[in-house]
């Protein structure tokens, strides 16, 4: 992995030193506005982080609250979640922004209600929603991989539904879980650069600034792929070790 | 005075078109051992979820101390923790160590203290003769040790009742005499119990009562004794001679 990742940098920089499709100079750093570019660049990544994070946050906890009426024996509750999870599954993320960020705020106006929705939380909310139905779809094959005599020995001591899903179920179940939904953690930081059409100012945002006054995309596009590509590294690298860490803690 | 712990009237129960259950009448007393036998896919366990309400029955009546067991949320919370349960595959959870497997019940839905609960489960791991086992996880104990351990959990629920469903099944043959041995010692005890089981050896030794059970229905019902000497049935008397033949 390392290996690739240095051959890349090499080649980027070795074609802009070779030929004059490159201008590196935009963002050289060792230039006073060069290290101006870089410094606005970079900075964007502390929005990327806070959306991100703070989506995947709801997402997880919207997610449990959709996929628990998915495992009722009752019909009704069921249906519920089916319909969630179709009908958000099928909205394509940038609609559903522009819907959230333009279309909440009329609807919230007609009822009275005086909620403003800034760039930040138009992205978070869209990204939260559109992320709990994939969630909701984690949870309940994680869920129902574990055996149905958890359960009844769970409600053979006496335990109700929620204590069995808070000590026995979903204490096994997230091992499984963990791996899809640090695919989906990935897939909110990736997503979030949508929230620059919205204004939101994260890495992406910052890069078509900078990209409208210096007219240099393809240098400041490349390093905008190369500040998502570290941050999902490091995120996979640390997935990894938590799964390790909780792995380890299974078979003692 | 001899006081009915269980009593099951006409129990009839399908899964879809399958008649499962066919005019199940069976009473248990207070202190009996009732051993359940017969082939498989006759119903045995499917009469012991019932009781537990690990299933629902469509028509009868299911009482538990004279109370009526229906198939609502009041009623499964009424006898939950009071009939204990050991099942086949034992069904520890494999996520917490043996003390916590058997803290959880008393602390979640006794309101216990978790001193109080690990006294109680202490107790219990005392009785099943597996007490140096206490900190180590489901995974690194014998199928043996593993099932002494889901009765211990059942114990310290503290039940009136105690079912087993095919409590030694899925255990290596070395191990099942140790199951076996916990569970006579708890029917010397005095515990009401029902026990499914094919351990013909061990019925013979606790069981006050033997049920025969084919295709749904109860065959044969008798003392223990009456039992083993002169089968009613000749349904009953296959089964024996070849369950008894080896």
């Amino acid at each position: 992995m390392k290996k690739i990742y240095l051959l890349c940098l090499a080649f980027i920089f070795l074609s802009g030193c070779s030929s004059n499709v490159w201008g590196w100079y935009v963002i050289n750093p060792a230039t006073p506005s060069g290290w101006i570019n870089i410094k606005f660049l970079v900075s964007g990544i502390g929005n990327t982080i806070l959306i991100s994070i703070v989506a995947a946050f709801i997402s997880i906890n919207l997610g449990l609250l959709v996929a628990l009426p998915g495992q009722s024996s009752r019909k009704g509750w069921r249906i519920i979640n089916r319909v969630y999870v179709e009908f958000i599954r099928s909205i394509p993320l940038l609609p559903m922004l522009f819907w959230v960020f333009y279309g909440l705020p009329i609807i919230f106006k007609s009822m009275g209600l005086n909620i403003p929705i800034d760039p930040f939380w138009g992205a978070v909310i869209t990204l939260a929603i559109s992320d709990s139905a994939f969630t909701a779809e984690i949870y309940r094959s994680g869920i129902q991989s574990i055996a149905k005599g958890q359960k009844e020995a769970a409600h053979s001591i006496g335990l109700t539904y929620a204590q069995t899903m808070r000590y026995v179920i979903l204490p096994q179940a997230i091992r499984r879980i963990l791996p899809p939904l640090a695919n989906q953690f990935i897939y909110i930081v990736k997503m979030s650069a949508f929230a620059s059409v919205i204004g939101m100012q994260e890495l992406t945002r910052r890069a078509n600034e900078i990209v409208v006054t210096e007219y240099r995309p393809l240098e400041i596009y490349s390093l905008l792929i190369l500040e998502y590509l570290v941050l999902v590294l490091i995120i996979s690298a640390g997935v990894r070790w938590l799964e390790r860490r909780m792995g380890s803690n299974e078979n003692q | 005075m001899q006081n009915t712990a269980i009593s099951l009237t006409n129990v009839n129960k399908w899964f879809d078109n399958f008649h499962v259950l066919k005019d199940i009448n069976l009473t248990v007393n207070t202190g009996e051992k009732v051993v359940i036998c017969g082939p498989s896919g006759s119903g045995k366990s499917t009469v012991v979820r019932c009781i537990n309400k690990l299933e629902e029955h469509q028509s009868g009546l299911i009482s538990l101390y004279g109370k009526e067991l229906k198939n609502t949320q009041e009623s499964i919370n009424s006898i939950q923790g009071n009939v204990g349960m050991v099942f086949q595959q034992f069904n520890l959870f494999p996520h917490l160590n043996v003390l916590e497997n058997l803290i959880l019940g008393p602390m979640k839905t006794r309101g216990k203290t978790k001193d109080q609960a690990i006294k109680i489960a202490m107790h219990f791991l005392e009785r099943v003769h597996i007490p140096d086992q206490a900190k180590k996880m489901p995974a690194q104990l014998s199928g043996g040790q593993q099932q002494r351990v889901a009765i211990a959990r059942s114990l310290c629920m503290e039940p009136k009742v105690m079912l087993f469903d095919e409590p030694t099944s899925s255990l290596d043959p070395e191990m099942i005499s140790e199951v076996l041995d916990v569970i006579i010692e708890l029917a010397n005890d005095g515990m009401t119990m029902i026990v499914v089981t094919h351990e013909m050896g061990f019925a013979r030794k606790v069981a006050d009562k033997i049920l025969f059970m084919d295709q749904g229905k109860i065959v044969e019902q008798n003392t223990t004794e009456e039992f083993f000497k002169s089968p009613k049935t000749d349904r009953c008397k296959t089964f024996l001679n070849q369950i008894l033949k080896h």
